[in-house]
């Protein structure tokens, strides 16, 4: 009996002595004081306390990076460029930077340690995200199993974002679901609409975040939205636009159409075509019936695809829809949100008019 | 013929040679096979587990006789060197990242490769089981981790020269053709013995 209770004092006081040990060592030799962490040339700058990685020590200043594996150094997603006090290329960085960005000195924020002030570039948009804490001020039932919501941000906050992007929304724990989780929903209000966000969210059969939004979430509940983020928004030029959407896929198509009248954009001529199977699957029909109604350059076409006939609508799928509006397209630009199937069908019929695949731009839900 | 009489500078060279951890007893294959491919990765990690070996070995000759031996629990060695390993194996790079970025990245970056090194843990092993003094330790584990050194560098001298001249059969590629070559050091190696001998 007293050899085994020994033997565990030994371990334990072995185990205890060289934790102490290592204690030691980190306080003393990863102790690298404070570093200035300098942001697109002075744009903006922390005072952080060395020793960590860089994409940790941005996420605690609250400028996230993306990151998909969590730091770990495993996918390459959390490249930014590091001018200056970065130390040089480590040999687990290499095989996710190509000749390109080792030459402009791309690095990945993961693998690179805070130990002297370090001047980074981040994509501008970055800067931009930021945690909201919102209220919820309006649910409003569009259609049988489509919510829209509207959330006010606190007193004093404005957001900044480009019409198409979008946020990710923080559910809080429900029922048997003990963790609050966060899924993303493209922003439906314009750019304008700078101290409120709205979305657009359809009920996923058991969604973890979408159950929340339409048994949970109540008027005046407060909620948690992270954003924005996105490379889905209206590029500059001056080609004719053609917006396809389906069910939540709204959203960031009205968005940008909201904007384009915010910015007074009336030399492209858009058209909006919607899908939908029956007529209850529509939503902001006035809306865009009105905007269509002011606004010359605009043309809302909604199409159903169910047998109904009694509507002034288009029928059929959405894409023999937009097959029979146009001929050739040589002038055109396209952008299109829905589910991956109605995109992969729609990027097949423009190609096939003719449509080249870099000026097709999408957001997939999956 | 008493263990502790060998000189300690008989007991390093032999550590090298005729009792090599890796051509004789087989020890840390796995990082020898896989770094074994370049030149300057073999160079570093073979720096790193010398300087390892040569400082854990005394470190876990305390441990055992200073530790262990009073209370009995000889059979708690092989937790208690991995453990010490472990923890010196994280300071030591600690250190090295803060004090030298040059010696970090030809040296540091492989120091965590070597806290599952069984050459490391078996010369600690070793030392306890032919009861070596404290200064033999010392030299045994500087030969051990030399010895280890010595084979990865000279068979990534060979690998280099046959990725440029020899075909190999493509069966035999990349991990078979090193231990065939890793036979055929360890024949070579054994032509040492009868020069000393130390257990």
């Amino acid at each position: 009996m007293i050899e085994v209770l020994t033997g565990i004092a030994v371990l334990s006081g072995v185990s205890a002595g060289l934790t102490v040990l290592l204690l030691i060592a980190e306080a003393w030799f990863a102790d690298y004081g404070e570093c200035v962490i300098d942001v697109n040339a002075g744009e903006r700058q922390y005072k952080v306390k060395g020793g960590s990685s860089l994409l940790r020590t941005l996420s605690e200043q609250k400028l996230f990076l993306p990151s998909g594996c969590g730091g770990r150094g495993s996918c390459g997603t959390c490249k930014c460029r590091v001018l200056e006090g970065g130390g040089p290329i480590l040999p687990t960085e290499t095989p996710y930077l190509n000749e390109t960005e080792r030459r402009s000195q791309v690095r990945l924020s993961c693998q690179v340690k805070v130990k002297e002030n370090i001047r980074i570039e981040v994509p501008a948009e970055l800067l931009n995200v930021r945690e909201f804490v919102a209220t919820t001020v309006r649910i409003t039932q569009l259609t049988h199993d489509i919510r829209g919501l509207r959330f006010e941000l606190p007193p004093g906050e404005t957001i900044k974002f480009k019409a198409g992007q979008f946020v990710n929304l923080v559910s809080q724990p429900y029922g048997d679901v003990t963790e609050s989780t966060s899924r993303a929903y493209s922003i439906s209000s314009p750019p304008s609409d700078n101290r409120a966000l709205e979305l657009v969210i359809r009920l996923v059969p058991n969604g973890m975040v979408t159950t929340w939004v339409f048994q949970h979430l109540k008027e005046g509940q407060p909620v948690t939205l992270i954003g924005p983020y996105g490379e889905f928004f209206l590029r500059e030029s001056s080609r004719e636009i053609i917006f396809i959407a389906g069910g939540s896929g709204l959203a960031p198509i009205r968005s940008i159409i909201l904007d384009m009248i915010d910015r007074g954009i009336t030399h492209r001529p858009a058209t909006f075509f919607f899908g939908a199977v029956k007529r209850r699957d529509l939503y902001y029909v006035e809306e865009f019936e009105r905007i269509a109604a002011q606004h010359p350059w605009f043309r809302y076409k909604p199409a159903l695809s169910g047998d109904e006939t009694d509507h002034p609508y288009e029928r059929g799928l959405i894409t023999d829809v937009v097959a029979r509006h146009y001929g050739t397209l040589d002038h055109h630009e396209a952008y299109l949100c829905g589910s991956p199937g109605m995109i992969n069908a729609c990027v097949k019929v423009l190609t096939q008019k003719g449509l080249p695949e870099h000026l097709i731009f999408y957001d997939k839900f999956s | 013929m008493d263990v502790q009489a060998i000189s300690p500078l008989v007991i390093f060279f032999a550590a090298i040679t005729t009792n090599n951890i890796l051509l004789t007893n087989f020890l840390g294959m796995c990082s020898f096979l896989a770094i074994s491919k370049d030149m300057k990765s073999s160079l570093g990690l073979g720096a790193a587990v010398t300087f390892v070996a040569l400082c854990t070995a005394p470190l876990n000759w305390m441990v055992y006789h200073w530790l262990l031996v009073p209370f009995r629990l000889e059979y708690l060695q092989y937790i208690v060197f991995i453990l010490v390993i472990a923890a010196f194996v994280q300071i030591v790079e600690m250190m090295i990242e803060r004090l030298s970025t040059p010696l970090y990245l030809t040296l540091g970056i492989f120091l965590p490769l070597i806290t599952v090194n069984c050459a490391i843990l078996g010369c600690a092993l070793f030392l306890v089981i032919r009861g070596y003094t404290f200064l033999q330790s010392v030299a045994y584990g500087g030969g051990c981790g030399a010895g280890w050194a010595l084979a990865i560098v000279a068979l990534a001298g060979i690998r280099e020269r046959m990725k440029k001249r020899s075909k190999v059969v493509p069966e035999l590629e990349g991990p078979g053709i090193a231990l065939i070559l890793t036979g055929f050091m360890a024949m070579a190696f054994v032509g040492f013995s009868g020069i000393v001998r130390i257990n």
